[in-house]
């Protein structure tokens, strides 16, 4: 089993989050990960990235090679883009649509949308909607764990768990929310694959 | 394993809080190891090494070493002490009065910092250690948050003394549990090098079963080793070389060195630290019949690296940062069978990676596929309501009448007041650079010369600068834009707080001319008219816009301490 996720969007929208909540799930069942993220200056606005590998092998390097990420997952659709020349030959990315428009040249929303669309496996979901659908507008990163997830090599019944040890120092109604999302984003992927 | 350590295992009772989430990372997740950064991995070993005491100052990718002890539980019942140092050389000469006393100190900085901290720590190494002493700097290749990718491996070797460099998290929780009883063995402080990819990756670590007690208090047993007067340096200088053929011995036995020999000899590598994770990430499915020497403590370890230069038609020399290694192994006379950054068969330049590696293990370049056309540069950016922000609209403002080309700028949050919309800087080359630069240029008749620096930056190297500018009366007016904090590298203690003006008047900037004012777009005109006021003053003058970091207003501790002092 070999599971290399490339983590992407701009500092302060949660990626550490995701990689923390699926490197918990990989370490309570014993699988070896390794999980590199973007700390100091970039965490200001800047497009930030983090590499999560995880495996039943030793995991080498920190880095994921190029070509060799088996998911991108983007909370971000310009940012998905930055990291296509990590993408494996059969590897999906999946994303984010809304924009972090925090630059003065943000390319046009449809122009990405058919860019992301070249890349061979690819999904696009407003996840900012369907996070507050589900009631709760801030785990949009969340939700792109649930459509991601069908993508994962870990079972969803120990990624909702460990969703829920994540969460669980801020009480039960915040755990619950964030598994609602997580449900949610995967619900709207099951329809598309 | 290492010195005999027991493995602990199923560990889960001990608290430590994660810096990122502040959350319970053991009572989250049930497992045999634990989930740790680098930096916590080597903060974490130095709790368990029996540190009396951790010195840094901030600096990315470091910070996160002390704000683990910071956070630790342990660390405060053992009362470790724990204070954030102004600079990193107060760090490093703290720790070695701590080592004197004859306790374990640690001491942590990124690359940058060394330089600062230079002169402590190549001395530290002629005095010697009484409690041990482990200096760890991160260095950052391919700059993520650094002016310069200079590698510390070098100094190390300068200051001759022996080096650490783990290649992953578990490797560097042992490797600084050994460096202290090395160093103490040794009488030397020992240097451990990390890098960017190892101090921000997280990776499970087992730990060991028992935490070793801190040392007692205990003078040296020779009174004059740290009395550095000639006389007696020449005998520790001496006695610091006759150790040195034991360090390469020590390298040539150290498990952090290990030689995989292959019957293929027309190749032999030898991977130094992280860059043998990138040279076996491409053998994960295959078998390697050549023979490898992975590098991880120096001085090299001469009888192996003399073995696989005679046995093999040519040695790849693989390592993160400078050609440390390779420019040794190659020599004066430059061996042409050696190769690596120096003969392009690597980068010069820039951090390694496993398909980089790859590429030059078949003598081949690697390009990266280019990002899509589409794809802006996304860069770091002050936070929507920063104080900076405010600052920075007045002074081009103020600058308008006197023209570009005269601020001198800092390193700090502020310094991205280079980038549009404000372009309100022109230089940022070192910590209280700014003061000084300013001074220079107001010295060769550029003036009024503005030097822009933050609170902490300010503590850490600024006062010195001030002092020559006020001995001067240069004519530069020298804003300091306090935010209560160290914000750049992730917001922590700023020792300027609430000493700025008192500083600045003791050094003897006129009180008249210390103007405190809050920046908010609301006092817009106000800010610009005090600033016209101290550009015509003929001496030095000090301004200091003064707004809490919108990052900290949910610290209570800081607020507190705010109110408290007055400031706000
Ligand atoms: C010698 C050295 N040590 C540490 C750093 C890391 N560093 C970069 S910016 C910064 C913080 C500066 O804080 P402050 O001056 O208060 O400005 P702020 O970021 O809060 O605006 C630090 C510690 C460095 N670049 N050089």
């Amino acid at each position: 089993m070999k599971s290399d996720i490339i983590i992407s969007g701009v500092g302060g929208q949660g990626t550490i989050t995701i990689a923390a909540t699926i490197g918990g799930a990989a370490l309570n069942n014993n699988l070896n990960l390794k999980q590199s993220e973007v700390h100091g200056m970039s965490q200001r606005g800047g497009s930030v990235v983090s590499n999560l590998r995880i495996s039943d092998k030793e995991v080498f390097s920190d880095l994921i090679p190029f070509g060799g990420a088996d998911i991108i997952l983007s909370i971000e659709p310009m940012e998905s883009l930055r990291y296509t020349s990590y993408l494996s030959e059969n590897g999906w990315l999946v994303t984010n649509v809304t924009a972090y428009d925090n630059i003065d040249n943000y390319p046009e929303i449809e122009a990405l949308k058919s860019e992301i669309k070249k890349v061979k496996n690819s999904i696009i979901l407003d996840a900012n909607k369907i996070a507050k659908e589900s009631g709760s507008s801030r785990s949009n990163n969340i939700v792109m764990l649930g459509a991601a997830s069908h993508f994962i090599d870990i079972p969803t019944d120990e990624l909702e768990k460990s969703i829920s040890q994540f969460f669980n120092a801020k009480g039960d109604k915040i755990v619950n929310a964030n598994i609602k999302a997580f449900r949610a984003g995967r619900e709207f992927v099951s329809g598309l694959i | 394993m290492f010195n005999g350590v027991k493995l602990k295992k199923n560990k889960y009772n001990k608290l430590f809080k994660c810096c990122i989430f502040s959350l319970d990372y053991t009572k989250l997740y049930k497992s045999m190891k634990k989930l740790l950064l680098g930096d916590e991995a080597i903060a974490q070993a130095g709790i368990d090494a029996g540190i009396s005491g951790m010195y840094a100052y901030p600096g990315t990718p470091s910070t996160e070493i002390m704000e683990y002890i910071r956070a630790s539980k342990t660390a405060k019942e053992e009362n470790i002490h724990m204070t954030w140092s102004t600079n990193e050389k107060t760090s490093m000469e703290g720790a070695l009065g701590m080592s004197y006393a004859g306790k374990r100190a640690m001491v942590a900085m990124k690359h940058v910092g060394l330089n600062v901290a230079a002169d402590a720590f190549v001395n530290s190494a002629i005095t010697g250690v009484n409690g041990g002493i482990v200096v760890v700097v991160a260095d950052d290749p391919s700059m993520h948050s650094s002016q310069n990718e200079q590698d510390s491996r070098y100094y190390g070797k300068f200051a001759q003394i022996p080096i650490l460099e783990p290649s992953n998290q578990q490797e560097a929780y042992h490797a600084i549990i050994n460096a202290f009883d090395l160093s103490e063995k040794l009488n030397v402080p020992i240097l451990v090098r990390i890098t960017t990819r190892l101090a921000h990756s997280r990776s499970g670590v087992e730990l060991i079963d028992t935490k070793r007690e801190q040392n007692k208090l205990e003078l040296p047993k020779n009174p004059n080793q740290f009395i550095l007067l000639p006389s007696i340096a020449r005998v520790q200088y001496r006695a610091l070389l006759d150790n040195y053929p034991t360090f390469i011995k020590e390298s040539e036995e150290s498990i952090l060195n290990k030689y995989t020999d292959g019957s293929n000899k027309k190749l032999g590598v030898v991977a130094c630290g992280i860059a043998y994770n990138y040279l076996m990430e491409n053998f994960i499915d295959k078998d390697i019949d050549f023979p490898i020497l992975k590098v991880s403590q120096y001085p090299l370890p001469k009888k192996y690296i003399a073995k696989i230069v005679a046995e093999c038609d040519a040695i790849l020399v693989v390592e993160d940062g400078y050609p440390f290694v390779e420019e040794q192994i190659k020599g004066f006379l430059d061996n042409d069978k050696v190769h690596g950054r120096l003969d392009g068969f690597l980068p010069r330049d820039g951090e390694l990676n496993p398909n980089i590696v790859a590429a030059a293990l078949k003598g081949e370049k690697f390009e990266k596929t280019a990002d899509p056309e589409i794809v802006q540069p996304r860069m770091p950016s002050m936070c929507v309501g920063c104080g900076h922000i405010d600052a920075y609209n007045a002074l081009n403002e103020a600058l308008e009448q006197y023209g570009k080309g005269r601020v001198f700028s800092d390193i700090g949050c502020y310094t991205l007041g280079a980038y549009e919309p404000f372009t309100a800087i022109n230089t940022c080359v070192d910590m209280g650079a700014s003061i000084t630069m300013a001074k220079g240029a107001a010295d060769a008749g550029l003036t009024p010369a503005i030097a822009v620096i933050g609170d902490s930056t300010f503590t850490h190297s600024g006062i010195t600068s001030l002092i020559d500018a006020v001995v001067d009366k240069s004519k530069i007016m020298v804003l300091i834009s306090d935010n209560f904090t160290t914000g750049m590298t992730g917001q922590q203690d700023s020792n300027a707080l609430g000493r700025i003006e008192k500083i600045c008047e003791g050094i003897g900037v006129h009180p008249d001319h210390i103007r405190v004012f809050v920046p908010i777009a609301k006092n817009h005109d106000e800010m610009v008219k005090i600033m016209n006021e101290e550009l015509a003053y003929d001496g030095v003058s000090v301004i200091i816009p003064r707004r809490q970091c919108v990052r900290t207003l949910k610290d209570l501790e800081l607020n507190a301490q705010i109110k408290e002092l007055g400031l706000a």
